[in-house]
């Protein structure tokens, strides 16, 4: 498999399998957030479960962290290679005559929930990690719905978390089919998941665009 | 028909182009694309001025020479066909026209519009063959059962015709619906089926080495293409060189 990596198609299959890993990662992470919406005792209890755990703490996360850089540093290798492949420009480009705007604009999508992930490491797992791994305070099981409530009092956090969802949703409709085929997945396969993965390109940052409203709404 | 030209003019492969402005009058909407540059050039040469240089060879959408970039579309506005096939009735007495040549920094510019598209010639060579024993005991290709949507599926691949046009429109300057035809044209059929591995291996690497981008399956190419090569190829090529590194 060694030489496989070090091809252009190499490349495009590991970052879909990071894709798809950051995928799974973010269905998960919306069944425990929209919890939250329903019952504070549940959404306290997995958090303090996902907060806690040696495996999801000390192998999970490391993991995760792992394959947001790789999906990072991985898309803008990528994109500079291929703005070197095309190094000319055109005087007149009709590109919405032959793909969506956001197909052609994954590094725009790209860059905005980068910087959506910098503002919520911020919000979540600096105090996360400076409550547990730096100042050592004492653990309380209920505190994580008061500290996610609390983030969500600034309709401003919240406008910038929707506007990230949006662009979030922009990347996902094209990242989802796109990731299959760079797996080389086979038409037939590829068909049948395009309507999933509307639904969950839609439905996933609709759902975390609903959970940060909610919180804002109800304090 | 009278029409604005905006045509990129470029003396050499070492000269920095530019777009030149034409008004071109007299244009019948029966003509086809070529056939109005053919004009233009006629007026160019009548006026001692050196004529703008475009590929042309069969001018009916098989040859895969023509390679204009018009109104920022490979190929022109028309769907499924080339240049030469585009008439001139797509367009409106005065409209302006941009005529540019194929971009992409493995199809340098020779000179106007004319492109060097020999990195295909070199990736058809790393791979896009199948060795065949021709002493005369040549095995009859009828006499091997294969089944009909696989070889739908070959003929569909091998109806590209190399023009260009998917690099052309690529956003990454990707080569990859071309080599992803050629992989499937062969891939598919049991004679192609012994050499897929070295055959996709070769022809990826040959892709690579003349510095095509890297595919993001926005689907232009598929849209842009002339003989209407589907993206499926592309995934096809993806699945056999995955098979191929897990082989070695």
């Amino acid at each position: 498999m060694k030489n496989l990596f070090s091809t252009s198609i190499g490349k495009k299959f590991a970052m879909a399998i990071s894709a798809i890993f950051l995928m799974i990662f973010l269905l998960q992470h919306f069944i425990i957030n929209i919890t939250s919406v329903f019952s504070e005792d549940i959404f306290n209890m997995l958090s303090h479960f996902m907060g806690t755990n040696f495996l999801v703490q000390f192998i999970l996360q490391p993991i995760l962290i792992a394959g947001v850089l790789f999906h990072f540093i991985m898309g803008f290798y990528l994109e500079i290679q291929n703005r070197k492949a095309a190094k000319y420009e055109y005087q007149k480009e009709k590109g919405s005559a032959n793909s969506t705007w956001m197909s052609r604009n994954m590094i725009t999508s790209g860059l905005v929930i980068l910087a959506f992930l910098v503002l919520h490491f911020i919000d979540f797992w600096v105090p996360e990690m400076n409550h547990k791994y730096i100042e050592f305070l004492p653990e309380d099981p209920n505190r994580y719905f008061k500290h996610l409530v609390h983030k969500f009092e600034n309709p401003l956090r919240v406008a910038m978390y929707c506007l990230a969802f949006v662009l979030l949703a922009l990347h996902l409709l094209h990242g989802f089919t796109s990731s299959l085929r760079s797996m080389g997945t086979n038409k037939r396969y590829v068909a049948s998941a395009k309507t999933a993965g509307i639904i969950y390109s839609i439905g996933i940052p609709l759902g975390f665009c609903v959970i940060a409203i909610f919180h804002y709404l109800n304090q | 028909m009278k029409l604005k030209l905006k045509i990129w003019r470029q003396k050499n492969s070492e000269s920095k182009g530019k777009i030149i402005d034409y008004d071109i009058e007299n244009i019948s909407p029966d003509m086809s694309f070529l056939e109005m540059l053919d004009v233009l050039n006629a007026d160019l040469i009548s006026k001692d001025e050196d004529p703008v240089s475009f590929d042309h060879d069969c001018r009916e959408g098989i040859c895969g020479s023509c390679s204009l970039f018009i109104n920022g579309q490979a190929h022109g506005p028309d769907r499924l066909v080339t240049t030469c096939q585009l008439h001139m009735r797509k367009f409106k007495d005065g409209d302006t026209i941009y005529i540019e040549p194929f971009r992409a920094k493995a199809f340098p510019v020779i000179k106007d519009l004319v492109v060097d598209r020999s990195a295909f010639d070199r990736i058809q060579h790393a791979g896009g063959y199948i060795s065949v024993n021709t002493s005369g005991n040549t095995q009859d290709a009828n006499s091997i059962p294969i089944n009909k949507d696989d070889a739908d599926s070959a003929f569909d691949a091998a109806t590209c015709i190399g023009c260009g046009a998917c690099v052309a429109a690529c956003k990454n300057s990707s080569a990859m619906l071309f080599v992803g035809a050629k992989v499937s044209q062969y891939s598919l059929l049991p004679q192609g089926q012994t050499e897929a591995s070295r055959r996709v291996v070769n022809m990826v690497n040959q892709m690579d080495l003349e510095g095509f981008g890297n595919c993001s399956n926005t689907g232009a190419c598929e849209v842009e293409c002339p003989k209407g090569i589907s993206l499926d190829n592309i995934a096809r090529m993806n699945r056999e060189l995955l098979k191929a590194s897990v082989k070695k």
